[in-house]
């Protein structure tokens, strides 16, 4: 086949949660530059699969850069090397010929690997129950427009509220905090009218429900936004502060 | 007591408990502390550059600072509250961050951060290391018990003839030149990073900030590295004369300057 390539792959192989797990080496042949990683994943499994091996364990869903499913670390940054792109959306263009790709999953201790590159995110629906309800008037349904919000408000609401909860913030975070995560879910609320009843119980539900899971803190490094396939800023982490700080002050209801 | 006792109206110590324990409020008291400290470096180099003026108004501040109990008891208390606090939050927050990621990476790339971010507690153990010296030599006056003893024409403890005597070893001058540029180091994510901590969002202003950070890192430490540049240089203290090697203090060694329980000038300001 012409046009295509051939990788060496690292891959972090563990069988459950409970066991030890090691990296193992496989070769990707005929790697055609237009499929994406997934796909380039599928095809290896395929050939694991007809010589009675073990399949790789990932995660997947969408395939269509939305649901945050496909966690992965390529040679050392989540998604890998292309700026704002889920792993599914990673094509095999942007990787050479015969190089050497390690892949392994997201490290965290509030993200316990179950499998190869499968890990629990629990902690982060744990983190989103905490933030609590968001009360709204039952009835008819309101109008339309019977709410004004502000233009730069509801664009900066939905810039955080673009997280899909992939996870890649805490993975690439030095400190595995998730401190992007918790910001843009705390944020997009605190933005809107709708989220203000519960506004300073919601921003300290979370912050303490995600010290509770056992994330690092947050140094301002920067990495979490670079990592974030939704590019959401790390200004989000400081309007966090902003919001726990302020709840200190604020009764809560 | 219960965790879940009344969460509407926690007593207020179960309250800065839960706030000194959750990452942000942990965060936030290391920016305040850690802006408290850089106020105080800035008022410390102010009292450093006098050192270019000549010996009389340094030491005559000197013995301003140390005239007034009243202003540098509180000042050294408090300071060493922020610094106490500034430390102990760094341990407790590294750890915490380590046992957030019990598993390193095999290929682990740094994409956005900058080295200075990276190495803060690194900076900041070489910062207290060096601060543990400083003490001991300027103000504990342990390492250069001769040249802490000096006074001047007027019976003050000659603080200019101090410094300058310390300085005029390469290797003292050379250490605290280095030390400061471990400092700029530390200062330069510092302050850039504090008000994020605070809360300040608005990127452009947070932009500033950081740029501002690199500014105020390299003015405080540049500022303080020109006091023992200047001796080596021989800029400043050309008119102290030189200690004889091993021998006596050429300047008389009266009895303690000021008397032994005012001490000498160890806080906000003045060359410690």
């Amino acid at each position: 086949m012409s046009g295509t390539m051939n990788l060496k792959l690292r891959v972090w192989r563990q069988p459950s949660a409970g066991q030890p797990g090691a990296f193992r080496d496989y070769e990707a042949k005929d790697v055609s530059p237009d499929e994406s990683f997934l796909e380039m994943f599928d095809r290896l499994n395929e050939r694991l699969i007809e010589q009675g091996e073990e399949p790789i364990a990932f995660e997947h869903d969408c395939r269509e850069g939305i649901c945050g499913a496909c966690s992965m670390v390529i040679d050392g940054i989540p998604h890998g090397p292309e700026r704002a792109t889920t792993t599914c959306q990673l094509f095999m263009r942007h990787f050479r010929d015969g190089q050497t790709v390690v892949v392994e999953p997201w490290r965290a201790a509030a993200f316990p690997v179950l499998k190869d590159l499968v890990c629990d995110r629990g902690s982060f629906d744990r983190i989103l129950q905490a933030g609590g309800f968001v009360s709204v008037a039952t009835g008819n349904a309101p109008d339309a427009n019977s709410v004004p919000i502000g233009k730069e408000a509801a664009d900066a609401a939905m810039d955080a509220a673009q997280c899909i909860g992939c996870g890649a913030c805490v993975a690439a975070c030095k400190n595995a905090s998730a401190m992007l995560f918790v910001a843009a879910k705390v944020s997009h609320l605190a933005l809107l009218p709708q989220g203000q009843p519960e506004r300073a119980r919601r921003a300290l539900g979370m912050v303490k429900a995600m010290d509770r899971e056992g994330f690092g803190a947050c140094t301002n490094y920067g990495e979490c936004e670079a990592a974030c396939p939704k590019s959401i800023s790390v200004s989000y982490i400081a309007r966090l502060n902003r919001e726990y700080l302020r709840a200190q002050v604020t009764p809560t209801v | 007591m219960t965790p879940d006792q009344s969460p509407e109206r926690p007593c207020l110590l179960a309250a800065a408990r839960g706030f000194v324990g959750s990452s942000v409020g942990a965060k936030a008291l290391m920016a305040l502390s850690g802006l408290g400290l850089i106020g105080f470096l800035v008022v410390h180099m102010g009292g450093n550059l006098q050192m270019h003026l000549g010996p009389e108004p340094m030491n005559a501040y000197a013995k301003a600072l140390k005239g007034q109990p009243l202003v540098l008891w509180p000042a050294r208390l408090g300071l060493l509250g922020m610094f106490l606090l500034h430390v102990g939050l760094a341990f407790h927050l590294n750890a915490k961050n380590a046992k957030a990621r019990p598993i390193a990476y095999a290929s682990d790339r740094a994409v956005a951060s900058t080295w200075a971010s990276r190495h803060m507690l690194l900076t900041g153990a070489l910062v207290l290391a060096f601060l543990g010296y400083h003490l001991a030599h300027f103000t504990l006056g342990l390492t250069h018990a001769d040249h802490f003893a000096l006074v001047d024409a007027q019976g003050r403890h000659d603080v200019y003839a101090m410094v300058v005597h310390g300085f005029r070893s390469p290797v003292v001058a050379g250490s605290y030149v280095l030390a400061m540029f471990v400092l700029a180091l530390h200062l330069s994510h510092g302050f850039g990073s504090l008000w994020r901590s605070l809360g300040t969002s608005s990127p452009a202003l947070v932009d500033a900030l950081r740029k501002a950070g690199i500014a105020v890192a390299l003015a405080i430490t540049l500022g303080f590295a020109t006091v023992p540049i200047g001796v080596v240089a021989g800029t400043i203290g050309r008119e102290v004369p030189r200690l004889d090697a091993g021998g006596p203090p050429v300047t008389e060694l009266g009895a303690a300057p000021g008397g032994r329980e005012a001490g000498p000038v160890r806080v906000a300001g003045g060359v410690r």
